[in-house]
């Protein structure tokens, strides 16, 4: 490939559920190269483990259908190429579904690249000694329990998919902030340990990986911090120079707003200790970082620094932590908020009666306390909306907060109205480990003739 | 006479695991040495006691006019397992936009 002296990497999702339609809207009029969709929360590989389970061709984000349906016209078209981890529990089977999805669409045989190694679930098996980072236990502990494990990949190979030509990517885990640097490695042949390069093009990363954050979603504040037209807000992308020069922009002609507060927000979001946020691909450090604004709804990104890589992946191992279970049912007018806390004693003793137990327990009042606590301070409402929920493991257990709730409707204080349905759904919790890279086999297979 | 932190910053909460993380960034560059006296990570502690176990860490960001919170143990054991309705604690910024300081 002709290397070119400026690209621009676009941001298509930043979110299993985020908007489809700014991604085209990039694509068609935002001058892009590539377009990335981050479509992995924490535990959405655990779900699309359990989805593969049941049928073998699923696994994959199941909005890829509709996602590349929208784009694939557009990107084939104007040569953007596409990447995105929407494969998720099985990127073989998206890179076939990607592939259908092309062919209905007319498109011919489009050839895609696919990212494999992040499944290290057999490895886990023989690494019961590492050590969980959040409470210091033994891998062991959560093991029999395992759905899935996942090593955040980085952007090398990535860089190795795209070397294949391929128009679509697509990976299982990669850290977020590595699906956009890979373009960059890519068409400017950066070397891994080029870490002022690296560690720019990472800070890029970081500032797209939530598209609308950087564009004044998750932002505006009436009357102290306004964002235009936020109803049609854009979808950012980097303008990257070979030389590791970095302008944040967005679609042209979209709604709200990118400026130096909106990147400085993203740029320290989901950021612990600011001089080292650990990626596969490099320690970044942002404290040394200026954002300066260039005209209309560009930012210049300068100064972004970095060390070496560490040794390790963090692995994120999902497994089965039993059942959490809700219902909600509202109180209004004299008396509101001493009828709900009534009902909430009444709902408690109903569940004691039964023998049933709970591992984590708790009673809100919507209106007053379901956010930041402190019932005992709050001003009471007009209205106000009883919601209690438990975690348990068993099943019984959790389906009997929502019956016990609803049927406050007829047996508990008078004029509740609007329970909703008992609520349950799997907890499908989430701890980590780092795992040396050494026993990691990251590597690419192409679906298609190339 | 007194300040919010409203008044002088904007913020965002992120989360990692069961830490939540809260920037506190500067309108003008010159209440920063202000928060850097006042915004200790003793007092934001004690507007979190209810909702947050701790430690909270602060970590400044001179160049970007603004500091980082790392606040542990506040998100009811983590986003897959947690009870609350705010799973990822976004609103929790508002804890800390609302946090009386001292007249600068």
């Amino acid at each position: 490939m002709a290397s070119r002296e400026t690209i621009r990497v676009g941001a298509g999702a930043g979110t299993s559920d985020d908007r489809m339609l700014p991604a085209l809207e990039l694509a068609e009029r935002g001058d892009i190269d590539y377009l990335v969709f981050e479509c992995l929360a924490e535990r959405t590989v655990s779900r699309e483990n359990l989805a593969r389970k049941h049928d073998p061709n699923l696994g994959y984000a199941p909005s890829l259908h509709a996602r590349l349906r929208m784009v694939l016209p557009a990107c084939i078209e104007k040569r953007i190429r596409i990447v995105s981890n929407m494969g998720a529990a099985n990127p073989l089977g998206g890179a076939r579904a990607a592939r259908k999805e092309a062919a209905d669409l007319g498109l011919g045989d489009v050839p895609v690249a696919v990212v494999l190694g992040d499944d290290v679930t057999s490895i886990m098996k023989h690494q019961s000694g590492l050590t969980l980072l959040e409470n210091g236990e033994p891998l062991e502990s959560i093991l029999p329990k395992m759905i899935s494990a996942n090593a955040y990949l980085g952007a090398d190979v990535v860089r190795e998919a795209l070397g294949t030509g391929a128009p679509i990517v697509l990976s299982g885990r990669v850290a977020d902030p590595s699906l956009f640097l890979a373009p960059m490695l890519h068409e400017f042949g950066w070397a891994a340990d080029d870490l002022p390069k690296v560690a720019q093009g990472t800070a890029a990363g970081h500032l797209l990986e939530c598209t609308a954050s950087v564009t004044g979603g998750c932002f505006g504040w009436p009357g102290k911090k306004h964002v235009p037209d936020l109803a049609r807000n854009g979808y950012p992308f980097a303008e990257v120079k070979a030389d590791g020069s970095i302008v944040i922009g967005k679609t042209p002609g979209s709604g709200g707003r990118l400026d130096v507060m909106t990147c400085t927000e993203q740029l320290i979001y989901e950021i612990h200790d600011p001089t080292a946020y650990i990626t596969p691909d490099c320690v970044l450090d942002i404290t040394g970082i200026s954002l300066t604004e260039e005209g209309a709804d560009r930012v210049r990104v300068r100064g972004a620094q970095a060390r070496p890589a560490t040794h390790t992946y963090k692995v994120n191992v999902g497994y089965a932590d039993g059942y959490i279970g809700e219902g909600e049912v509202s109180y209004g007018g004299i008396g509101a908020v001493a009828r709900a806390k009534w009902a909430a004693e009444i709902v408690k003793e109903r569940l004691k009666l039964q023998g049933f137990v709970y591992d984590d327990f708790r009673v809100d009042l919507i209106g007053m306390s379901s956010l930041h606590d402190r019932l005992e301070v709050r001003p009471e409402p007009y209205e106000v909306r009883l919601r209690i929920a438990g975690r348990t493991h068993e099943r019984k257990a959790a389906h009997a907060i929502g019956f016990e709730v609803r049927a406050m409707h007829m047996h508990g204080p008078g004029g509740a109205g609007g329970a909703c349905e008992p609520r349950v759904r799997d907890v499908l919790a989430v701890k980590s480990v780092l795992l040396p890279k050494k026993l990691v086999n990251a590597q690419v297979v192409v679906e298609g003739s190339l | 006479m007194s300040v919010r932190v409203y008044d002088i910053a904007h913020a965002r909460a992120g989360d990692k695991g069961n830490t939540s993380n809260i920037s506190v960034i500067c309108y003008n560059e010159q209440h920063w040495d202000f928060v850097a006296r006042e915004l200790t990570p003793e007092r934001v502690m004690d507007a979190f006691q209810h909702i947050a176990k701790g430690p909270v860490k602060r970590y400044p960001l001179r160049n970007l006019k603004a500091f980082n919170f790392v606040i542990e143990n506040a998100l009811g054991g983590g986003v897959t397992v947690s009870l609350a309705q705010d799973i990822h604690g976004k609103s929790l910024s508002n804890v800390m936009l609302a946090i009386e300081l001292p007249d600068p």
